[in-house]
């Protein structure tokens, strides 16, 4: 129970932390920061429940103020503005990924985490994004999705990095991966 | 700790944090209602004066807090510029400037306690519902205490990467850094658990 707990209070954390080490920067200009994948990791990891509880701990932080988003943004401006969508879809996103993951607890570990992370971290969380964005900015669906597009390369890599990473993580500390307790 | 609240003294910083985000909730909506032109610049300019009321040193902190906006400010006038609305384009980039702006300004001048305690308050209707709300300052404190010390640990972890290799450090270093929170979370736990867990109010 005690374990529970800290270890989303720590995911918590690591999506900060993933989100304040160096960017990486795709071919095509676009950067690509490793946060995504702290939230596809909540859901692989911790599985649906706690993982959501997770990145809604993380969100509550950035909305008191601090600079845990990407780049160092925070406050309660990321949640007036354009990608609100995206952060209301994070919660989401971690917990239908760590719902996938736990459905396929009979699978090998990177296969089920690789198509959850894809369906979860990827697909669920753009939904809600483009919907923000059409309500924000009073797109139409098709104009949010094409400004998006250009992400989505980055995204399919980081969710094959979170699987990668949770079937690592499997290996070496097998209790703390909760979605497949 | 590091809050993206501003040290340059301002009157906003005196008052009580839930009258300003209860002000600030109702000026947004009053935002996203008004649709003319001529309503939005005033509403800007009135947010803009807000601003300058400390100072230019404080508006200009104002101003940075505001760059992530502007790419989406280029892709509205852009996206709607092509459509041939540039005029509704151009009231959804300053309702977006003045939105975002108002939202900020709550943030600059509350202080990081004063908000948690905002948020404890609101949740004590649960208490009489017998949920705890206490775990949650205590996690809002964990986690907090944590992301220092684990960006540390993470840059450890990447100079000894870069002491090895030429390349850069790439996704690899995400694994040690996982597993090191991973562990953290253990000695945590077990910390809690000798004194006294969770059972203890």
């Amino acid at each position: 129970m005690e374990r529970q707990f800290t270890l989303i209070a720590l995911f918590a954390a690591l999506i900060a932390v993933l989100g304040l080490v160096p960017k990486f920067t795709l071919a095509s200009g676009i950067p690509i920061t490793a946060q995504g994948m702290g939230i596809m990791l909540c859901g692989t990891v911790l599985g649906a429940r706690r993982g959501a509880l997770a990145v809604l701990l993380f969100l509550g932080l950035v909305a008191l103020g601090l600079p845990l988003l990407a780049g160092g943004r925070g406050g309660l401006g990321v949640f007036a503005g354009p990608t609100v969508g995206f952060l209301i879809g994070f919660p989401i996103a971690a917990f239908v990924t760590g719902w996938i993951m736990e459905r396929m607890r009979g699978a090998p570990v990177f296969p089920a985490a690789i198509i959850a992370a894809v369906i979860g971290g990827i697909l669920v969380l753009y939904i809600p994004g483009i919907l923000g964005m059409v309500a924000m900015l009073e797109l139409s669906v098709t104009q949010a999705t094409l400004s998006m597009a250009p992400f989505i390369p980055g995204d399919l890599i980081k969710a094959g990095l979170a699987a990668a990473l949770t079937a690592a993580l499997y290996k070496a500390r097998p209790s703390s991966v909760l979605s497949r307790a | 700790m590091l809050t993206l609240t501003s040290e340059i003294r301002t009157p906003y910083h005196r008052m009580r944090a839930g009258a300003k985000l209860a002000a600030l909730c109702a000026a947004t909506v009053a935002l996203f209602v008004m649709d003319s032109i001529a309503a939005m610049a005033l509403a800007s300019a009135a947010v803009a004066g807000l601003y300058l009321v400390p100072g230019m040193r404080f508006a200009r902190a104002g101003l940075g807090l505001l760059k992530p906006v502007w790419f989406f400010v280029a892709l509205v006038l852009l996206w709607h510029g092509l459509t041939g609305d540039l005029q509704l384009g151009t009231v959804i980039a300053l309702r977006l400037i003045a939105a975002v702006a108002l939202a900020n300004l709550v943030t600059m001048t509350s202080r990081f306690d004063d908000l948690v305690e905002v948020v404890m308050w609101g949740l004590s209707p649960l208490k009489r519902l017998g949920v705890r709300t206490a775990p949650l300052g205590f996690a809002i404190v964990l986690v907090v205490r944590f992301i220092p010390v684990m960006l540390d640990k993470a840059r450890l972890l990447i100079d000894a990467w870069r002491a090895r290799s030429p390349r850069r450090p790439g996704w690899q270093v995400a694994l040690p850094i996982t597993l090191v929170a991973v562990d953290d979370a253990e000695h945590v736990a077990e910390a809690l658990r000798a004194r006294g867990g969770f059972d203890m109010d």
